[in-house]
């Protein structure tokens, strides 16, 4: 290519894997026998249940509201009976509570719910009704992360956002959900990408889409045409492209301030997913109880993009896919981030972008660091990776400190690329938390050390 | 509080397609993200750097003989077996398939004359492998490069065998006589060598008073005849080629380059280090003062005369000696260099006014070893201050 696609410095190109799922049109997945819904949807605290045990639910009715600020309203996914409200796996490895649904087979849409909104009564809204209506339908950030919608579009009055960018990078391999939602419901994207611009009063939206989904990007252009504000952008394909703080770098150019939000570079970035299901709720009235997932990786007998109500348990959605015998791994989400299960009885959330079966066998054992200096030139971060590897292969935790340790992104290149197949990013993990741990005690003796005599602090 | 359903086996809803139970593993292997993993090991890295130097190796037996392919041998195979003994013997896991210690061995090899004795590249490859690499640790816990220190070793060991006064005659035509005839045809005697020769600057002969050179000066006159060859104009093209006196590895700048491509080719080296080292030597050579043959402190700046000789004097630099050599294959040493491309940038200019300072100066005619081997030991300093600004911090 003559010229260059916008970027940012540093990161890796694996294998992108993705053809075995990228030509399968979006299927519905099976309804399970039951339904898990975990009531830790998102990033935050876990939402509070509003139906008791033998309640009857209707698709789309309320069944938990949010726990907090940094919470999501959570809604039936199925109509249905609640048959209990219990421990369940989780697939972040928290503990966590699900409401169990069990599936009536009517599917039938609580009142008010799924009917669209006339297109004048959508036009008039005010920004704060929009985001009134986002956080009613319960979204949260659907590449993953899964942080609640409406806390991203709630900047605080002095941090303006001029830009809204739609994350239609998917720079994972295997994952393929987002490029089947650019290619199936273009027009519900550039709809929801509308309403994310009014909502938080930017100027421009940008969908940036990677250069190895050419038509994805076609089809978002044709959709986005002609209207005012409104850009597609190719950027290169390059691993991790699709994280928001690489994503603002390459399309404004602006650097998110070390240990600040995309607010603080006037940027707001939202998966191409949650902007469909922002124009879902807005002009649908339709609650967040579905989405796409990828059902990918070499141990899948058949790979899929199957559309999954919230709370279907992976083992029957891998029933369905099959499963090969060499089946060695199963990840929520990419290879690269994605969290490895160790039960297939977690139930899919509204973060689950994929659903993968590795073969990988384990990393062979780590030997010492050669200095090759590859991760130092993958790092996105632009931060040293040898040296924290160094420092935490000799648990010298507190010294990462000083290595900007709270700046790395967790992406996972450093460690992708190790020749001497050092955990790198696990040991920065590490680091990350004892320093955590180690401010949190420290806090606790300065609040023991204040108190005055005599009196036991709590 | 119910547990989920454990099987949940085949789904009941209609657009379920009726797949039977999926045979999942009892156990999923578990572990902390990434899941994949590069096909890029430590082995592959060494064994390719091997074969980068293979070129190198094949000249200097073409060159000097089927005994320089037996230092080569032996070099490379006394190195692995030091590093097994040592390993052994420190309680480490043996890790000699690695191919670490056995380009360890080539590159000291590639850095002797063609005509030591054979007990010379053991005992170097011992050093090398023992004090350079397994004292400090291991591969990658050098500070230094062993094969490098193993070199510096012998320098002082056998300094009659390696400060050269002998060198193997090359002649025209003696590429294939060398294949069998005898390889220790020697001239005592030749002035120098290649290295002490390399120093000819014309800047050294001028003559003050007329502020003319000899007849003779012309830097590639003079290392031709310094060298004991006798075809004047072709010896760019024996110096490019290999056909001159040398270490074993150093003498062909074509197979050196070849070998560079390979390692540029599999990205283990970035181009702007072996650039940087030889870029500073020659702009040194060019800027530093030299005493002319009167004893006079002169510059390029006094010396009009120089100038049509620039070209030349760099030519000859750059060719004779070890420069190359070292600029590709041992200043990039990924143990023993910053990380950071901007510290191996500093680290190559360092390096390279060095090695001129030697080369102009230094009581010894050749500075690639010792001018790397001081770089070395400032290797963690200069990539400390050349980190880069860290994203979304301002610049310090």
């Amino acid at each position: 290519m003559s010229f260059r696609l916008p970027t940012f410095p540093g990161g890796v190109h694996p294998p992108d894997c993705k053809a075995p799922s990228a030509g399968c049109p979006v299927a519905a997945a099976p309804m399970p026998e039951k339904l898990a819904v975990t009531l830790a949807q998102g990033l935050g605290a876990p939402s509070r249940p509003v139906v008791a045990v033998g309640d009857r639910v209707l698709r789309g009715q309320l069944i938990a509201e949010p726990g907090g600020f940094v919470s999501a309203a959570i809604h039936a996914p199925t109509s249905g009976k609640v048959e209990a409200i219990g421990d369940c796996p989780h697939p972040a490895g928290v503990k966590a509570h699900a409401i169990y649904i069990t599936p009536d087979g009517a599917d039938e849409w609580a009142p008010g719910a799924n009917v669209p909104a006339p297109a004048e009564a959508v036009a008039a809204l005010k920004p704060k009704e929009i985001v009134e209506k986002v956080k009613a339908a319960g979204l949260v950030g659907m590449g993953g992360a899964a942080f609640p919608t409406h806390v991203k579009l709630s900047p605080p009055n002095d941090k303006p956002i001029d830009t809204v960018i739609l994350n239609g990078c998917e720079c994972e391999p295997y994952l393929t959900s987002d490029y089947r939602m650019m290619l199936e419901h273009a027009p519900e994207i550039v709809t929801g990408l509308r309403l994310l611009v009014r909502a938080v009063g930017a100027v421009r939206g940008v969908i940036a889409v990677e250069a190895n989904k050419p038509d994805a990007y076609e089809r978002l252009l044709r959709e986005v045409r002609g209207i005012e504000g409104l850009s597609c952008r190719m950027v290169a394909v390059k691993y991790p492209q699709g994280a928001e703080k690489q994503l603002i770098k390459a399309i404004l150019g602006r650097e998110v301030p070390s240990g600040g939000l995309p607010m603080d570079a006037g940027a707001l970035v939202q998966n191409v997913g949650t902007a469909a299901a922002v124009s879902d709720a807005v002009c649908f009235n339709r609650p967040l109880t579905e989405r796409v997932v990828t059902i990918s990786g070499d141990g899948i007998e058949r790979p899929a993009n199957l559309l999954c109500r919230i709370g279907v348990s992976y083992r029957t959605l891998l029933a369905a896919q099959g499963v090969k015998t060499e089946a060695r791994r199963l990840i929520s989400g990419g290879p690269m981030m994605g969290l490895a299960q160790w039960t297939a009885d977690v139930p899919v959330t509204k973060g689950t972008s994929g659903i993968l079966v590795l073969t990988t066998p384990p990393p062979p054992d780590w030997t010492a660091c050669i200095n090759c200096g590859k991760c130092v030139e993958g790092c996105p971060a632009r931060l040293m990776p040898n040296r924290l590897s160094k420092l935490g292969e000799f648990r010298r935790f507190e010294d990462m400190a000083g290595r900007n340790v709270l700046d790395c992104i967790e992406c996972g290149v450093c460690t992708w690329q190790c020749p001497a197949k050092r955990p790198i990013v696990q040991w920065i993990r590490q680091g990350k938390n004892e320093l955590r741990l180690a401010k949190l005690k420290a806090e606790a003796a300065k609040k023991k050390a204040e108190a005055p005599e005599g009196v036991l602090p709590k | 509080m119910t547990e989920p359903a454990a099987p949940q086996g085949a789904p009941s809803a209609p657009p379920a397609p009726q797949a039977p139970a999926a045979r999942l593993p009892e156990k999923w292997l578990v572990g902390s993200s990434p899941h994949a993993r590069s096909g890029e090991t430590v082995s592959q890295i060494m064994w390719t750097v091997a074969l980068a130097l293979l070129p190198t190796c094949a000249a200097g037996v073409v060159v000097f003989g089927w005994y320089a392919g037996l230092i080569i041998v032996l070099a490379a195979s006394s190195a692995v077996v030091a590093e097994g003994i040592v390993q052994k013997a420190l309680g480490r896991k043996v890790s000699v398939s690695d191919g670490s210690a056995a380009v360890t061995g080539v590159l000291l090899a590639c850095c002797l004359p063609p005509n030591v004795k054979w007990y010379v590249p053991v005992v170097g490859s011992f050093v090398a492998i023992f004090i350079g690499k397994q004292l400090f640790g291991g591969l990658g816990r050098n500070y230094f490069n062993p094969a490098l220190i193993g070199r510096a070793f012998l320098q002082f060991a056998f300094p009659t065998q390696l400060m050269m006064p002998q060198w193997p005659i090359v002649t025209r035509g003696s590429v294939f006589e060398s294949l069998t005839g005898d390889i220790f045809k020697v001239a005592s005697g030749t002035p120098g060598g290649a290295d002490a020769v390399s120093l000819a600057t014309p800047l050294a002969v001028i003559d003050p008073g007329t502020r003319a050179l000899p007849a003779d000066a012309s830097p590639l006159a003079a290392l031709g005849k310094g060298m004991g060859l006798d075809h004047g104009a072709d010896v760019l093209r024996d110096l490019f080629l290999g056909n001159v006196p040398g270490c074993i590895g150093e003498v062909s700048k074509l197979a050196i380059i070849l070998g560079g491509l390979i390692l540029l080719f599999n990205r283990y080296i970035n181009w702007r280090l072996p650039v940087a080292y030889v870029g500073a030597a020659l702009v040194a050579v060019l800027v530093l003062p030299v005493k002319d043959f009167a004893g006079h402190w002169t510059g390029i700046y006094a010396a009009d005369v120089y100038w049509p000789y620039i070209g030349q004097t760099l030519l000859v630099h750059l060719l004779s000696g070890g420069l190359l050599l070292g600029a590709v294959f041992m200043i990039t040493d990924m143990v023993t260099r910053p990380t950071t491309v901007k510290g191996q940038v500093i680290y190559g200019i360092a390096a390279g006014v060095i090695v001129a300072m030697i080369r102009l100066y230094g009581g010894y005619p050749e500075g690639v070893c010792y001018s790397i081997l001081l770089v070395n030991a400032a290797r963690l300093v200069v990539e400390k201050y050349s980190m880069p600004r860290v994203f979304g911090t301002k610049r310090a």
